[in-house]
């Protein structure tokens, strides 16, 4: 057997790093934290290509791929079964995870060189980015469902330090605030959920609770609450958690606004790694989903078809180029979330899961480009708004190249990479459910739509006058972007299916041309609207803007979700509930405190007047007491 | 000469100290060296704890010395500690340390200061050393009653009204305790046999029910007062609000703790039967804590007032903890008072010192005090994060072993009690964010706070200590965890006969 | 034991005595007077020592010894009393009981 032991040091090396960083990168000059931050994280990056290359190619055997926990720690005890332990367990989606981490990790610690350079706080940036990656590690590497709720929330606090990078800015703070707090409440779920698991089941280990026919579950099932049984409760619950980070509707108000962090936070944490931890949690526990709640997990596929659908709708109108990124890496989510939620388990059955994962490793390198990309434009003409861009392509060859890369891999036109794992995904959609798969399909011409838009209007459209001439960005920033573009175009031959599958075991899988053709067509579609509509600057885009009316206008608007939130929060919990326990509590319960206080002294100011200060008073009472004492001491005794 | 013992002597002996010294200098002078042996002390005891049990001492307590002083009531100065008390004296060490520091500046009344002060602590070191009620009581009111002064003298706002109020409920509470513990002694010999206020011995035998029923509140109130418990928790805002910054400390860190340490060495230890019986009185009190003090924080504007109503909303756990009755709970409990105790008392240094540079508490008035004071904020924002529970902070271990504690019970009582207490982390997320984001973050508000300067040597000491304890916990929680749960064994023993 | 008076004789006088006293010290306005009064209850107290002790225990002595304290008790008192009377003539320039109820709350 391999030695896996030095896996700990891919997460260990970023934490060292942060800590470095973070307490003595103030004295240095900035440049010095970025590169060890960049030279830590390349180390991890071999080693996690080293690892994969270990596990895959030397540790396979005929019966598939095997689990393995090089490294296990006891770091809490509850009873002697009840523990959680901190280690590092290697699986399939874990090495594949880990890969995906640290290469966009990697990529976006050279850019951020580039892209941060003589920001104020670039130490800073650098210690949380460390921080960021050793959290997101320790979610894939986690070996119990403790340990990745643990990472989860540090995965939460860095995302909530990066997006509040610009500090000074009041709607970063806001954002970082939202974004924090939203994804705590869905946290909540997860947390009841992991309560619920660990105490019917007695154990938080995922290789216990994964075994396909365990029994550890009857328990879980033989309760019910509201007429609901126990485990599709509990597993529900642990989806909430999943929803919140991976921005799920209706918990996914917060992804748009966190695209106030710098964009190499967007492109590493909002579109690459975090945002599908939900993804990954999911397909960690999907033998429980599988066998154990299979109405979650279809449950969990519908949320998804209706996410990716409703996000690439509000993609289509919105003006800020990191906001359409933003909605768009919801859709594609979504798609992942379809692809796992049709899943079975097993086998050709198990497409579902194989295009999940698939789909999340694409993703992150078409995705992370498109920010990437974004970046550099965001870098060279200082504005976020498209309106602000145009013609762009003359400019920044490099960055139109890599860009139109992402843009035909995330419409799935082959052979770039988006194109086969969303093949996969319709395929799956396609052999189980007949709806999701017409939603994903009509999902997948809008999105090429949306793409496209951006694209057009970006790099050709209107001729724009730039107060500086904009140019190409830095080598520092170009290289990350090309190496990118080659996982973009061609990360799609890798053969998944081979590698990453539900059961572990390798299984043979061929294309299904009634699907893929269809799906190359809408994808065309949508690029040839978008292309009519946006190639030269033109009045179509406004008019048909307004003849929708009311239905681009509620689009525009993000469906008002936002504002359903804003209402809940501040008019029902601030102002319904908050203001009155506050006012409740000075002036009935402590007013009551304060009565009685009151009271004692109404009651003693009526009764001081018996100390009248006369002399003779006192001894009259005196007198007359004792005599009166006296004669019932003589009437008690008898004397009468 | 008896090693707890110490612990008293040493405060004693450091306030002789400071009778002879003539003003701040010397008075701070000899209470941090006073304190530091303290500290030093603690640590000792620590080490030599886990030396002995790791070498098999199974003793439910150890160190144990005693001494008659009143043997016609047989009142004894009976001391000796288990691993709960060890967790609870070095928690309190490490908070009247950082206090002194915290206090460091205190110019008006100094020497007199720092005595009360350390007074405050002898009695809170004397109360966790205590195995005899009585001596327990008197070393409780000890702690309770320079309080009154502490405020009253050193204070702000309306703080005589504050100190009187705080003093008067606590008193109150007392008045109850003593009944209390009376009741208990006057039943402690069932069968015949003389009256005994030694907690070992009373927790050998087995009191009657019906008077457990009866004093099992009354105790369990008396401490709760001090613990905040709904809804006897009002002097809590406006004591924390008028209190300087080391009395806020040392109130919030360990006083608070004394009542929840007393609710569970007292009145649970000793009247199991009737904590089980009467414990979902108690559940549905700190379930309504818990979340009337967070939602209560989140509306709140002095910086002061929303921490009492965490700690409000904290201690309330650990009460709700305590009531859970099982041993994971429980240990979440005590690690809670230590983490709680811990980063309030971070919480309200650091309040202190944002106040002695601002002079305001108002968070509508300060905003983008990163910029000014990179170190007082980051610091702020750990024990923010280290309170809304973030991994890698003592708090995150506690509330986690808490309600893992907490949904051991599967009937619907007590999974709705646990659900509605988990949802306070969301809330104090929510009330936590806001002042980070108001005060420490956005653009600055005042231009006279761009002159601000940031801690001085003194000030980072004193947080550096508390921020070291808490992330010290936070990551390797296994020992004090290991640590408290085998020190539970003697109350499981007794509360798992009452339990079906 | 004195031949042919009734111990009651002496009780009564002293009796008498002790209550003149008293309905003194509680009716009477001026100072000096209820000091005199005092002086009364005193002696009344006084005499039942005497008279006790010779009507009980004639071959002890404690009762005389308890009468003649309580004369130097008295004088004590006496130049005390005078004392805060003539302090409290300066203050306020009368000696009337009722204006001297400044202790009080």
């Amino acid at each position: 057997m391999t030695d896996f032991s030095y896996t700990i040091l891919i997460p260990l090396i970023p934490l060292l790093v942060f800590l470095v960083t973070g307490l003595l990168g103030m004295k240095w000059k900035p440049i010095v934290s970025g590169v060890i931050g960049t030279i830590g994280l390349g180390i991890s990056f071999f080693l996690s290509l080293f690892a994969a290359y270990q596990y895959f190619f030397l540790t396979a055997s005929a019966s598939g791929y095997h689990t393995i926990i090089p490294i296990n720690m006891l770091w809490l005890s509850f009873t002697s079964t009840l523990q959680i332990h901190m280690g590092v367990l290697l699986d399939p989606i874990a090495i594949m995870m880990l890969v995906v981490v640290t290469t966009v990790s990697f990529m976006v610690h050279i850019y951020s060189l580039g892209y941060m350079k003589g920001e104020k706080g670039f130490q800073r940036f650098y210690a949380f980015l460390s921080l960021f990656t050793f959290a997101m590690l320790g979610v894939v590497l986690a070996t119990n469902i403790f340990q990745i709720y643990i990472f989860w929330e540090l995965v939460g606090v860095s995302s909530f330090l990066l997006i509040g990078f610009y500090y000074d800015k009041p709607s970063a703070v806001a954002a970082a605030k939202k974004a924090f707090i939203v994804t705590r409440f869905a946290d909540l779920g997860f947390l009841i959920g992991i309560l619920l698991l660990s105490y019917y089941t007695g154990t938080f280990d995922f290789v216990k609770l994964n075994q396909p026919g365990t029994n550890l579950f009857v328990g879980l099932a033989g309760v019910s609450f509201l007429g609901i049984s126990g485990i599709t409760w509990t597993m529900s619950l642990i989806f909430m958690g999943a929803a919140g980070k991976s921005a799920m509707f209706p918990l996914h108000i917060w992804l748009p606004d966190a695209m106030e962090g710098p964009t190499p936070v967007s492109a590493l944490i909002h579109a690459a790694t975090m945002v599908v931890a939900g993804v990954f949690l999911v397909a960690r526990l999907f033998p429980i989903y599988h066998f154990q709640a299979p109405d979650v997990l279809l449950f969990i596929g519908y949320v998804g078809g209706f996410t990716s659908l409703f996000a690439a709708i509000i993609a289509i109108t919105q003006n800020d180029i990191k906001r359409v990124l933003a909605y768009s890496t919801l859709s594609q989510i979504g798609y992942m979330m379809v692809a796992l939620g049709v899943s079975g388990y097993g086998g050709k059955a198990g497409l579902g899961f194989t295009a999940a994962m698939f789909h999340l490793f694409t993703h992150a390198m078409f995705k992370g480009l498109l920010f990437l990309g974004a970046g550099a434009i965001i870098h060279s003409v200082h504005s976020n708004m498209m309106k602000d861009m145009g013609g762009l392509r003359k400019y920044m060859p490099i960055t139109h190249f890599t860009f139109l890369a992402a843009c035909l891999a995330i419409s799935g036109i082959p052979p770039f990479a988006g194109f086969f794992s969303k093949d996969e995904i319709l395929v799956a959609a396609f052999n189980s459910n007949k709806l999701l798969f017409y939603v994903e399909y009509i999902t997948a011409g809008i999105t090429s739509f949306y793409i496209f838009r951006i694209y057009f209007n970006i790099f050709w459209g209107k001729e724009t006058k730039y107060e500086h001439k904009p140019h190409e960005a830095p080598w520092n920033m170009a290289i990350p972007l090309i190496i990118m573009a080659l996982g973009a175009t061609f990360g799609g031959f890798i053969p998944f299916h081979d590698f990453v599958t539900s059961n572990m075991k390798p299984f043979a899988e061929g294309m299904d041309i009634m699907v893929s053709l269809p799906s190359v067509a809408i994808g065309l579609v949508g690029i040839a609207v978008a292309w009519i509509l946006y190639k030269k600057e033109n009045e179509m885009p406004a008019r048909i803007a307004k003849r929708m009316g009311v239905l681009y206008t509620t689009t525009f608007n993000k469906f008002y979700v936002d504002e359903v939130y804003l209402f809940v929060t501040k008019k029902i919990i601030f102002n319904r509930i908050a203001k009155p326990i506050a006012w409740f509590d000075r002036n009935v319960v402590d007013a009551f405190m304060i009565g009685i206080g009151t009271v004692t002294m109404k009651i003693s100011y009526k009764i001081k007047n018996l100390q009248s200060g006369e002399l003779q008073q006192y001894a009259f009472v005196f007198v007359a007491g004792s005599v009166l004492l006296a004669l019932l001491l003589l009437y008690s005794l008898g004397y009468h | 000469m008896n090693f707890l013992s110490l612990f008293v002597l040493v405060p004693v002996l450091t306030i002789t100290g400071i009778l002879f010294t003539r003003d701040l200098k010397g008075a701070r002078l000899v209470s941090a060296v006073g304190m530091g042996i303290q500290l030093l002390l603690a640590v000792f005891l620590v080490l030599y704890y886990l030396s002995i049990r790791g070498a098999g001492n199974l003793h439910e307590m150890v160190l144990t010395a005693d001494y008659s002083w009143y043997p016609s009531l047989n009142i004894h100065y009976f001391v000796g500690v288990d691993g709960i008390a060890v967790a609870m004296i070095a928690l309190t060490a490490i908070v009247i340390f950082a206090g002194v520091f915290a206090s460091w500046q205190m110019e008006f009344l100094s020497r007199e200061f720092f005595i009360s002060l350390i007074l405050l602590a002898t009695g809170v070191f004397g109360f966790f050393i205590s195995l005899d009620l009585f001596t327990m009581f008197l070393f409780y009111e000890l702690a309770v009653i320079p309080m009154y002064l502490l405020i009253g003298i050193w204070g702000s706002g309306p703080k005589e009204a504050s100190a009187m109020k705080l003093t008067l409920m606590l008193m109150g509470g007392s008045a109850l305790l003593l009944v209390g513990i009376l009741g208990i002694y006057f039943n402690s010999a069932p069968n015949g046999g003389a009256y005994t206020f030694n907690i070992l011995q009373i927790a050998k035998i087995h009191m009657p029910i019906a008077a457990q029923r009866f004093f099992f509140p009354l105790t369990f109130v008396g401490f709760g007062v001090l613990a905040a418990l709904f809804p006897l928790h009002t002097w809590s805002p406006s004591g924390h609000a008028s209190a300087p910054t080391a009395v806020s400390m040392l109130h919030a860190g360990v006083l608070m703790k004394l009542g929840a340490y007393g609710c569970f060495r007292v009145a649970i230890y000793l009247m199991p039967q009737a904590a089980t019986q009467l414990a979902w009185i108690f559940i549905i009190l700190t379930s309504i804590s818990v979340v009337y003090g967070a939602l209560g924080a989140i509306m709140q504007k002095d910086l002061k007032f929303i921490n009492a109503y965490s700690s409000v909303s904290h201690v309330g756990l650990i009460l709700f903890a305590l009531l859970m009755l099982n041993k994971i709970s429980m240990d979440g409990a005590i690690l809670q008072m230590i983490s709680h105790g811990l980063v309030t008392a971070l919480f309200f240094a650091l309040i202190g010192m944002i106040y002695g540079r601002t002079h305001t508490r108002d968070i509508r008035e300060m905003g983008g005090l990163m910029k000014v004071m990179p170190f007082l904020a980051v610091t702020y924002m750990i024990a923010g994060f280290a309170s809304l529970g973030l991994p890698g902070f003592s708090g995150f271990v506690a509330e986690m072993t808490i309600f893992v504690g907490a949904f051991q019970h599967s009937d619907l009582f007590h999974r709705v009690a646990s659900v509605i207490v988990v949802s306070s982390i969301v809330i104090t997320a929510v009330y936590i964010l806001r002042v980070v984001g108001k005060i420490l973050l956005g653009p600055i508000k005042n231009e006279a706070h761009l002159h601000l300067k940031d801690a001085t040597w003194s000030e980072k000491l004193s947080t550096i200590t508390l921020v070291i304890a808490v992330v010290g916990i936070g990551i390797l929680p296994l020992w004090l965890s290991d640590t408290i749960l085998n020190s539970l064994h003697p109350i499981m023993e007794r509360l798992t006969a009452y339990l079906h | 034991m004195i031949q042919g008076i009734s111990i009651y004789y002496f009780l009564i006088v002293s009796t008498l005595m002790f209550f003149i006293g008293i309905a003194g010290f509680i009716i009477r306005q001026n100072l000096i007077t209820i000091l005199l009064s005092v002086e009364l209850i005193l002696n009344s107290v006084g005499i039942n020592f005497l008279v006790f002790n010779r009507y009980l225990y004639p071959d002890q002595l404690q009762g005389h010894f308890f009468s003649l304290f309580i004369v130097g008790i008295a004088a004590a008192e006496a130049s005390v009393a005078i004392a805060l009377i003539i302090n409290i003539y300066r203050r306020i320039h009368n000696i009337e009981a009722d204006n001297v109820n400044e202790m009080k709350y």
